[in-house]
Order: structure tokens, then sequence, then C-alpha cells
């Protein structure tokens, strides 16, 4: 079975999961999606920074409800946990959970990147995205 | 020189048979009507609609009198930012006499925004991350962690706001709700129960606004417009559809827009005797009495527990009902806010009128991604 990332330029998995910011030169600040400008100093010298698989949840909600389009899902929904991990010193990424168990997730947890399959493609392939998993215990 | 309102015009919210646009028109016509002027005598207008269509082309129904006609999309922000032009249009000398309207019409159920008209790849609509009230949810789950904002307290607000809307003609929820029956109702993102949410509706408001000495001559009831004030977000702040914060927190643009009005009108939040703040849901109304400077964090688990925002208490908050009772056609939101503050500072409300005659009366607005507008009026 083929997969393949649900789009470029936004995580890899080779050799572990790891997501693509941007790091201004000039203040340090670092963004993610990376994109070609600093939203703090205005200036547009961004280089390529991969963000630390770890961090502590920030917040977090279940979605309950099917989204609309342009969702892509799987064609039976199933409710799925998002929220934001920040990463020591680095930036708050939002992004989907691996559980949609209100009593797992609280403020603070510690959360590990990883890849779920966010749907299949026509031509069977699985469609990667990123996602946190809760790690530790309370 | 200052700016002031002369005639408003409302089409009911909810659910109907008119289109968006032929909503607008009744709107106008209902504050060409109040203000006693006819169309032929606006020199400018500004129109916002975020889904049903460009509202100059309303000018077909209203008279083809060749004035100047500006339509407006600016999210959530829409009425608000319609009403900001339209005052500096005045102060600018573009003209006396202007009309600001709004309407949307939107599908029901959750509004499905595209990645691309917010710069962000397919993916992340496509992976579900694309939803407004993921971010409403997550806001207010990290805020009540912090600040100790009750489940109890977020479905009193509700519970005001239905309220609120059984005494309102025009809102579209009229049936008042208990505090129980809110937070048994199904939970749609964690922490908010369905009926904490307000829903994608139809509706119009209109405003004749017009140069203060052209104002005394229409009305004895003139309400001025103290100041208006539009803030986009700056570095560090939360907003919906973000892939990503910056470590480095910051202030939402309702707290620079709330200061800058406040600041131009030169007058303060303790100077207003009641306030519209928007009430995307529950945890939203929550935090934006701390957001425009009426209260500190945490302390609206004691105003709301002891009911200081409800008609009669020390701050009355979304009297005519508010997004949750009202329902969210963007492109009026923001102008029904101003509406229900003229009505309340002419002595107008009827069975929700605030009590004591009241003087100044402040709105607030705000939208994706990242856009917030306020307005002092006083009278």
């Amino acid at each position: 079975m083929t997969s393949r990332p649900i789009a470029d330029g936004v995580f890899t998995d080779a050799p572990v999961p790891r997501l693509l910011a941007g790091r201004c030169e000039a203040c340090e600040v670092v963004t993610f999606p990376r994109q070609g400008g600093c939203p703090r100093c205005t200036r547009r010298s961004v280089v390529d920074h991969w963000l630390p698989p770890a961090g502590v949840l920030w917040s977090w909600t279940i979605q309950r409800f099917a989204p609309k389009a342009p969702y892509r899902g799987p064609a039976e929904f199933v409710p799925y946990g998002v929220g934001y991990v920040e990463l020591p010193g680095e930036c708050i990424v939002e992004g989907r959970l691996t559980t949609a168990d209100p009593d797992e997730l609280w403020i603070g947890r510690p959360m590990e990147l990883t890849l779920v399959v966010n749907h299949v493609d026509g031509d069977g392939a699985d469609v990667m995205t990123y996602a946190f998993a809760p790690s530790g215990t309370r | 020189m200052s700016v002031s309102i002369v005639g408003i015009g409302m089409h009911p919210f909810g659910r109907h048979g008119l289109t968006g646009k032929e909503q607008g028109v009744v709107a106008v016509s209902r504050a060409l009507h109040d203000a006693g002027v006819t169309w032929d005598q606006v020199q400018f207008a500004f129109g916002g609609s975020d889904a049903a269509g460009n509202p100059d082309t309303m000018v077909s129904d209203l008279g083809l009198t060749g004035l100047s006609f500006v339509n407006v999309r600016n999210g959530c922000a829409t009425g608000g930012s319609a009403i900001t032009l339209g005052v500096q249009a005045i102060l600018a000398g573009a003209g006396d006499i202007g009309v600001v309207v709004g309407y949307d019409k939107h599908p029901p159920g959750a509004f499905n925004a595209r990645p691309s008209e917010y710069s962000l790849g397919d993916w992340y609509g496509e992976s579900g991350l694309m939803l407004t009230t993921q971010f409403f949810a997550m806001k207010i789950q990290r805020y009540a962690d912090h600040h100790g904002i009750s489940a109890s307290t977020l479905a009193k607000v509700a519970e005001k706001a239905f309220a609120n809307g059984a005494l309102n003609n025009n809102a579209w929820r009229r049936s008042p709700l208990t505090e129980q029956e809110i937070l048994a109702s199904p939970m749609v993102s964690d922490p908010l129960t369905k009926y904490m949410w307000c829903s994608p509706g139809e509706g119009a408001v209109a405003l004749v606004i017009c140069r203060d000495e052209v104002a005394r001559r229409l009305t004895t009831k003139p309400i001025r417009i103290g100041a208006v004030r539009l803030r986009s977000r700056r570095f560090g702040s939360f907003e919906v559809f973000s892939p990503g914060l910056s470590a480095e927190r910051g202030v939402s643009p309702s707290v620079d827009a709330a200061r800058a009005t406040f600041e131009a009108a030169g007058v303060g939040p303790e100077d207003m005797d009641l306030a519209q703040l928007q009430d995307t849901e529950a945890g939203a109304e929550v935090m934006h009495l701390a957001e425009t400077g009426f209260c500190s964090d945490g302390d609206q688990e004691r105003l709301v527990q002891d009911g200081e925002t409800r008609i009669g208490g020390r701050l009355p908050v979304n009297t005519d009902g508010g997004c949750i009772a009202n329902g969210e056609p963007i492109g009026a939101s923001g102008l029904r806010q101003v509406y229900e503050n003229v009505l309340q500072l002419r002595g107008d409300a009827g069975p929700r009128q605030v009590p004591g005659h009241p003087r100044a009366a402040f709105t607030h607005v705000y939208g994706a991604p990242g856009i917030s507008a306020c307005t002092v009026l006083t009278r």
C-alpha cells in the first residue's frame, strides 16, 4: 500500500515525524507553517526550521459534528480531538489529536508528534497528516 | 465636527423567504423613513455582505441616483467596518448624509470557509481544522482553565441571551431556556454545548448618519457617534484559523480597538450604561467583557453569577439577545448592535429598555482572521 503526505512542505516522516516551520534570522521568531515574512519584525529573512516533536497541550476541544467540505475524513464521521501544543521556546502548533476522549486531555499534558491517515485517495493511497498523541499520565 | 445617527431600520433576523438584498432594501427603507429623509438625499453609502451578494445592487430597487456606493466585506467585523468608513467619509467632507447598511443570508450549519480565502493550504481544511467553532471552543477552554470560569457561568450567559431575545420582536430565538436545559444540551465543541452557540442566519440593518448640524435639523433625538475604531491583529494574538501561534503571547485586536475607541471618545468603560459585545458563543461574551476593559480577567464569574450583566444589572450586556438569540448574518451583526444601542439611548427599547435613562453605550464586533471594531454612542 502506498501513502503520501496531505501537503508538501508541512511535515516530514523521515527519519521521524517533524514539522517544518520558519525561523527569522533577524529576530529568531519561529512561525508555523513556514512562510516568507516574519510576522514580528516584518523582515523577509526566514529560513527552514524543523520543530521538536514533543510539547505540552496548550488548549483542546473535540470536533463532535461532521465538518462540511473541504474536510476529507472517513466516509462515516468519527469525532476527533483538536488542540494546540506548545513546543517550549519555539511556537504553539495546532493539530489533530489522536484521542477524542476528554478524560485523556488536559492543559499541560505532554504530547508527541505522530502521523495519521487523514483519508484514502481514489487510487487507494493513504493520505497522511500530522497529529499529536498524549504521552505521560496525570 | 462629529457624526450622528438619525435613522435606524431593520429587517428581522432569523430565516425568511426573502433574499439578502431584499432584506437590505427593507432595512434601508425603514431607516430612511425613521430619519425623515429620501433616498435621493443620500450622498454616499457603505454596504456589507459576506455571502449574499454585492450590496450596491440595492440601488436598482432604491433608486439609481448616482451616489457613491462602496461594498464592504471584512469577516464578522463587516458591519463595524461599514460604519467606520461611513463616519470617516463624513469627517472627510465626502457628504453630509450617508447610509450604512449590512445584510446576509447563510445556509444552515457551521460556516465552511475555504482555506485559500485565508491564505492557508488546502490541507488545513481537508484535515478538519477549518472551523471557527474549534477556535472559540479552544479559546474559552484555556481562558476558563486559567481564570476560573465555570460551566454554570457559560450557561447563564446563554440563558440571559434567550431571555433578552424573548423581549425582542426582531430576534430569531424568542423562547427562554433554563440554565439546566442549556447545560444538558448536546456538547458541540468542548466545553460549549449546543445552546451556548449562535447560528449563521439572516437579517439586515441600516443606519442613516449625518453631520451634527444636519442632524439637529432632522430630529430632536440624534444619537452621537462618540468614536468608532477598527483594528487588526498584532503579533502574539490568538485568532481564528491559526495553524500556529507565537510562543510570545500578546493581546487581541478587541483590546486594541476598544482602547482606541474609548480614548478617541474621551470616556472609559466605567462611563458606559450598557454594552453589546460579540457573543459568537457564551465564552466570547465572557472573554470580551475583559478584553474591552469592562472587568479584569476572572471577574466575569462573579459579574455573571450576580446578574450584573442582565437588564437592570450594573452593566447590561447584549440587551437584544446578542448573536446567540439573533443569529449571525455576518454583514448585519455589527450594525444590529448599533441599532440596539440607538433604541436604548432614545428610550425606545420597550420591554427590554435599560432603566435609568442610559446616556452612553458601547458596541464591539470581532471577526476572522483577527479584526475588531468598536463604537461609543451618546445622546
